[in-house]
């Protein structure tokens, strides 16, 4: 029994590496999405700043945009949220926010506080369409084109590099196609 | 060739570090004298090789070689002096030279100051010590080479990331290694105990300033990040339960816990493989700490530089050390026995409470860093745990322990009487109740929670200067001098280190109590009220630092009309990187900081019209990192008690006690 006992830490011990093992096979930031190439995930969701208001994937049609999916409570959108707001003052593309599982005032008062990147906030209070999009965690981006197809995704904070090598290419070449 | 000559510096240090794990160990095993008479220079000549290898990389940083691909990467011709020497320790290699370092550099301290221990324990120390040092070695010469080279050479650097390029981080990585590294010394003495079999009061004493001194270390280097966070990143905030965060916070829960356990067995005898197990698992978490902030396998905001190969060899480096340890534990813990016993009122139940709340604690925050990779593994989707988990969770448990704090040193070993301890404690328990609620009043607004912090924290220091009073009033020397220094300085650094919780807590109640945030717009002459202070904004004009560029505004900060102070934050731009940077403009008091921050432009006009500030009152903030500093403070002084240095009786005693 006494030895039992002194072998449970190391019992602990084993079955922590098994999940440390597991994990690092699944970089959170390297994640294929099985959407990429597939027609975005319908919605129709209200709008954050006017919750009367809603938005669909369908008026999205015809342009280049990003879905930037965000949260009050994630702090490593914080970390991105300079990128956004910059991208925001060149017009290049337009990024819809999704504030994914979130209070629409701690939102709001966000977006105040930091910064609106944003052509349109909306506002997923449930996650349902998080779940549709294959939101794995939050900050992602995702580049969706003319026809409405998901082209790329991005896991993670935004980070400059990210930005004028994957993703900025990457929406000229489809603003042009 | 000065970064090929470091390169070298490493290999033979590597070299070294295989002869000082395994030679000595097998001397300690056979009681070969000459075999354990390795460890001690061995360890000098690892610790000069690898700091001659790490001057080899500062030096290339210096003279902005950008021929070492390292220097290309972290550095640039713009980037300050001073910047980049601390870019040594910026990036992912330099810092784990930086680990190895200071791992040596422990290694040879234990071979000067303990002349007195044994051969046969110094000897297995240095080879445990030795044997990590293989480790890391490895790990940096195999998929970490800091000293690799740029062939053709870059014209010009890329920048050390803008977040680094701080005073604060200068020094955070640094002491927080001390503290991180440190364990492995109280980890060397566990499992030199566990080889030898023997584990006594003695043993305790000598592990005791090792593991105090890391602990210090650790309590410092924490609380350096933490305000770095506070005052670079722009938030306002001081603790954001991220993952790095927590990486080194587990083993800080872990390394108190050693430090309350290790004073019983020294005191009692008791709790010994319990204090094993804990030294273990202090030195595990921070190996871990390494392994989660360097591998990715978890996103975080400190993620500069991470890679799934590197992580599997951390993994299976964990795997060695960690799962050698407790199965060594598991079969050799038997043999060093419990210890005398205690009632159930007694110092050693009030501090095996005290190791028990802050084990789960550190479970808990284990549990919520690691829980979204649990998640993932089990194919159950990916989520974020935030704070709200975290403050749930944590406080709950801090709160006896932060009670049982102002007890514990109060009660007698082996057994306390309640009534005796009622009679000692009610002053203070009245003086903390009745201050606690009353306060909250004078300083503006009364809610539960506020009165809560203030209780605990009051509880500490009523509870704390009882015990002062009632100790210098028993002691029979005549005078209040001799009365103070008949008490050790371990005494008096416990005392020092408790006060410095209660400061701690002091400033976490009242800035979450009353702290006032407000994000506003503001055009040049505009005035706004906040608290108690006129804020005015007298535009903003170009600034041209080093190697970056941006704005600078100034803001008149007002009180009763006389002008206190005029902030100036800056907004800068990075040219190497592009990288945006919000440099707050603190004023810091001694009863609270007013901190300004600038957003963006908001109007047509440009950087000429209004911008949106952050502009926030945080009452006591300092006070946070003053508590964190009187701990570590209490640490240090707690270490050079006198008990530590071996007198002449026992160092006779103890060499009988490595003969028989």
């Amino acid at each position: 029994m006494k030895a039992l006992r002194l072998l449970l830490p190391l019992a602990v011990f084993a079955i922590l590496v098994v999940f440390l093992w597991v994990g690092l096979s699944r970089d959170p930031r390297e994640v294929p999405s099985p959407l990429i190439g597939k027609p975005a995930p319908e919605f129709r969701l209200p709008q954050l700043h006017a919750m009367d208001k809603q938005l669909s994937t369908s008026e999205m049609k015809g342009q280049v945009w990003l879905l930037n999916v965000w949260a009050s409570w994630c702090v490593s959108c914080r970390i991105e949220h300079p990128l956004l707001v910059e991208l925001a003052r060149t017009k290049v593309v337009p990024v819809i926010g999704l504030n994914y599982k979130d209070k629409n005032d701690l939102g709001i008062a966000w977006l105040q506080r930091y910064g609106d990147p944003y052509s349109i906030s909306i506002v997923d209070a449930d996650g349902r369409v998080g779940i549709d999009w294959g939101v794995y965690g939050v900050p992602e981006t995702f580049v969706v084109d003319k026809s409405g197809m998901i082209r790329y995704k991005h896991i993670g904070p935004l980070t400059t590099e990210a930005l004028e090598r994957k993703i900025l290419p990457l929406v000229r070449e489809l603003q042009n196609a | 060739m000065i970064p090929e000559l470091g390169h070298f510096a490493l290999i033979l240090a590597l070299l070294v570090a295989i002869a000082q794990g395994v030679l000595p160990m097998i001397g300690a095993q056979r009681r070969d004298a000459a075999l354990m008479a390795i460890a001690r220079p061995a360890a000098h000549a690892q610790f000069l090789l690898v700091a001659f290898a790490f001057g080899c990389l500062a030096w290339s940083f210096a003279t902005a070689d950008f021929s070492v691909e390292l220097v290309a990467q972290h550095a640039n011709s713009q980037l300050p002096l001073h910047y980049r020497l601390a870019a040594t320790w910026g990036s992912h290699e330099g810092s784990l030279l930086l680990w190895v370092l200071m791992l040596t550099g422990w290694a040879t301290a234990v071979s000067l100051r303990s002349r007195n221990l044994p051969a046969a324990l110094l000897a297995r120390v240095l080879a445990v010590m030795g044997l990590v040092s293989v480790g890391f070695l490895l790990f940096l010469l195999f998929t970490s080479n800091p000293f690799l080279r740029l062939i053709p050479a870059a014209p010009e650097g890329r920048d050390l990331n803008p977040l680094l390029q701080d005073p604060g981080m200068v020094i955070h990585p640094p002491m927080l290694y001390m503290g991180y590294v440190g364990f492995s010394v109280a980890f060397a003495f566990s499992i030199a105990a566990l080889l030898g079999g023997k584990l006594d009061a003695t043993w305790a004493r000598w592990s005791r300033p090792w593991t105090t001194a890391a602990w210090s270390f650790l309590s410092i280097g924490i609380a350096l990040g933490s305000w770095w966070a506070y005052y670079e990143l722009g938030w306002g905030g001081w603790w954001f339960w991220d993952p790095v965060e927590n990486a080194s916070f587990m083993p800080w829960l872990i390394g108190t816990a050693l430090l309350h356990s290790l004073a019983v067995t020294e005191k009692r005898g008791t709790f010994k493989s319990w204090t094993v197990l804990l030294a273990i698992i202090a030195f595990s978490l921070s190996l871990l700490g390494t392994f989660l902030v360097r591998s990715g396998v978890l996103t975080s905001v400190h993620a500069f530089a991470t890679d799934p190969t590197r992580g599997v060899f951390i993994l299976v480096f964990l795997a060695i050390v960690i799962g050698g340890s407790l199965t060594l534990y598991a079969v050799r813990a038997g043999a060093v026995g419990g210890g005398a016993g205690f009632a159930p009122v007694s110092r050693e139940s009030l501090l095996l409470a005290n190791n028990v709340l802050l084990v789960v604690a550190c479970a808990s925050v284990l549990l919520g860093t690691l829980y979204p990779l649990f998640l993932d593994a089990l194919n159950l989707g990916k989520i974020s745990v935030g704070p709200p988990y975290f403050d749930a969770v944590f406080v709950p448990l801090m709160a006896p322990l932060v009670f049982l704090m102002g007890v514990g040193p109060v009660a007698s070993w082996r057994r306390a009487e309640l009534p005796d301890l009622w009679t000692r404690l009610r002053w203070a328990l009245a003086v903390a109740v009745v201050t606690s609620l009353l306060l909250p009043f004078a300083l503006g607004r009364w809610s539960p929670l506020i009165a809560f912090g203030l209780f605990l924290a009051l509880w500490v220091i009523a509870a704390t200067a009882a015990l002062v009073i009632q100790r210098l009033r028993q002691s029979p020397q005549p005078g209040l001098f001799a009365k103070l220094a008949a008490n050790s300085a371990a005494w008096y650094g416990m005392i020092l280190a408790h006060l410095g919780i209660a400061v701690f807590i002091i400033g976490v109640t009242l800035v979450k109590g009353y702290e006032i945030e407000q994000n506003l717009t503001m055009t040049p002459g505009q005035t706004v009220r906040v608290g108690d202070y006129d804020f005015t904004f007298r535009g903003v004009t170009p600034v041209n630092g080093p190697n970056y560029s941006g704005f600078a505004g100034a803001i008149e900060m007002r009180r009763d009309g006389k002008l206190r102070e005029v902030l100036r934050p800056e907004k800068r731009i990075y040219n190497a990187s592009g990288m945006p940077m919000t440099e707050a403009a603190i004023d810091t008091g001694f009863f609270g900081d007013r901190y300004v921050s600038l957003g963006e432009p908001v109007s047509e006009k440009g950087h000429e019209g209004a911008w949106v500030m952050r502009v926030y009152i945080k009452p006591f903030v300092d006070w946070i990192w003053g508590g964190c500093l009187l701990m570590a403070l209490g640490g240090f002084i707690a270490m050079t008690d006198r008990r530590y240095r071996l007198k002449v009786k026992d160092r006779i005693a103890a060499m009988a006690g490595a003969a028989a």
